[in-house]
């Protein structure tokens, strides 16, 4: 059966938004002081280095950036076998930090969940905020994001791809339909 | 990549692609070690029995210290204080333990091919952790780990391993690892501590250790095992050490950012002398450092659901 594909961000919406949620962190933190970004492996550690950049051009201030991988705190081993593990590189210290988790897309809301208590393993953040570009719904755990890129009501079949370019840098955001 | 074994028996089960992805695991986890909380949940609810019928202090803690990082639950069985000394035959041992529904078990043995033996027959996941003069697969990964992490590679690499290989399963284990991955293998021993028939092994076979070293990045010692072989193996200990032992001018022949490894434990002034065991050349702790790393990963890697028996 053929699948149907829709862009609903391209390249300069998702600026716009990465630019807009820039905005919104530096405005809710009251500047860049104590602010770190997490970006969740694979997809939300790049747009975590795009906020950066952004936050970087509005303030003229380079916040801190780690990488956070979840595999090992995901609560679905038995059933998705042994997934490669990446690296968890966060090189400074968490403790009373502003921590803004950054991922692509938000759907169950379990690596959301994974990811804080992967953090909390390794210090005591001052608050986490979570930053998503996409968030599809279908919660299944108490998690809502503090910023978000575009709100998109999917079904449970449907796909979200977030496409990155070579340089990593996010192109477009793709609604795939069964 | 999909890693597909229920049980770690031995190298000879991976490929090369296989063996650099375990390794990778490895790295990741290995950043787990020097956090100040040393623990993550990935293996929480699963429980591991280490049954090791020969003494171990270093492999049995460093499962051990492994599976604790991952939150799984240990438990500990040694010979001494098992009903095997009541005469139990293996199988009903596994039978009884398997009954307690352990995820992993650990085994080590003096009798090669007996975590294959309980692999065929029991439900749970087997890892040798030493099987007779067999195969040792954490610790020949453990050895390749800390090779790659030295010299940024494994190919090409040239590794002179040295001593008793005959009742060396480290030896084996590094030897099909090393060849797998591409690694040029030298041999080296006294004619009475090499195996017949090692001239099919493929790799080139010295009695002087000044042509195994010459030339070479890596200089593995092995450990004259003394309870595993008669007393006519060797005329005596110090002519061993005169002729085989690792010194300071020995290495010298090695390139000169060789780095000097040992599976543990050292016998210094026999294999190894104490200017090289604590020399700047030697990476022997990290070797021990390493393991931890590389048994976390063969732990979780064995751990996912839905895997193809191999």
């Amino acid at each position: 059966m053929a699948t149907r594909e829709t862009i609903i961000l391209d390249q300069p919406a998702i600026t716009r938004a990465l630019t807009r949620i820039a905005h919104e962190i530096l405005e809710s933190n009251r500047g860049t002081e104590g602010v770190v970004l997490i970006g969740i492996r694979t997809g939300g550690d790049h747009l975590a280095l795009a906020l950066q950049q952004r936050i970087k051009d509005i303030e003229g201030v380079t916040v801190p950036l780690g990488i956070v991988d979840i595999t090992m705190y995901r609560d679905d081993l038995a059933s998705r076998g042994s997934l490669p593990v990446g690296k968890t590189e966060i090189p400074f210290a968490l403790d009373d930090k502003a921590l803004v988790l950054v991922d692509d897309v938000l759907y169950t809301g379990r690596t959301i969940r994974a990811a804080m208590d992967a953090v909390m393993d390794l210090g005591r953040p001052r608050t986490i905020q979570l930053a998503v570009l996409i968030d599809r719904g279908h919660r299944e755990l108490p998690i809502r994001p503090d910023y978000v890129g575009r709100n998109v009501p999917t079904a449970h079949n449907e796909q979200i791809v977030v496409a990155f370019d070579q340089a990593n840098h996010p192109v477009e955001v793709r609604l795939i339909k069964p | 990549m999909v890693f597909r074994h229920k049980h770690i028996l031995g190298i000879e089960q991976f490929t090369r692609e296989e063996i650099h992805f375990i390794l990778d695991t490895a790295e990741s986890f290995k950043e787990i070690n020097s956090r100040q909380i040393k623990k993550v949940p990935t293996l929480r609810g699963k429980t591991i029995i280490n049954v090791f019928f020969e003494a171990s202090t270093r492999t049995r803690t460093s499962f051990e210290v492994a599976a604790k990082r991952l939150s799984a639950d240990t438990y500990n069985i040694s010979a001494s204080t098992s009903a095997l000394v009541k005469g139990e035959t293996l199988e009903d041992t596994a039978k009884n333990l398997e009954a307690m529904k352990p995820d992993i078990i650990v085994m080590r043995h003096n009798a090669s091919g007996a975590p294959h033996y309980l692999a065929d027959r029991c439900d749970f996941s087997v890892l040798n952790a030493g099987d007779g003069a067999h195969e040792h697969p954490s610790q020949a990964l453990l050895d390749l780990m800390t090779m790659r992490q030295h010299k940024g590679r494994i190919e090409g690499l040239k590794v002179a391993i040295i001593g008793d290989i005959t009742h060396s399963r480290v030896a084996r284990s590094n030897l099909l690892a090393l060849q797998k991955c591409g690694a040029e293998v030298r041999l080296c021993g006294p004619g009475t501590l090499l195996p017949t028939g090692v001239e099919q092994w493929g790799v080139p076979v010295f009695h002087r250790i000044e042509d195994a070293i010459d030339q070479a990045d890596v200089v593995m010692m092995l450990r004259i095992q003394q309870e595993r072989q008669g007393k006519t193996l060797l005329p005596s200990l110090r002519e061993y050490a005169m002729y085989y032992g690792l010194n300071r001018s020995k290495l010298s022949l090695a390139r000169e950012d060789a780095i000097v490894m040992h599976p543990g434990p050292m016998n210094r002034g026999v294999e190894i002398s104490s200017e090289v065991a604590d020399g700047p050349q030697n990476v022997i702790l990290e070797q021990v450092e390493n393991g931890v790393a590389v048994r976390m990963a063969l732990l979780y890697l064995v751990s996912g659901g839905e895997q193809l028996e191999v």
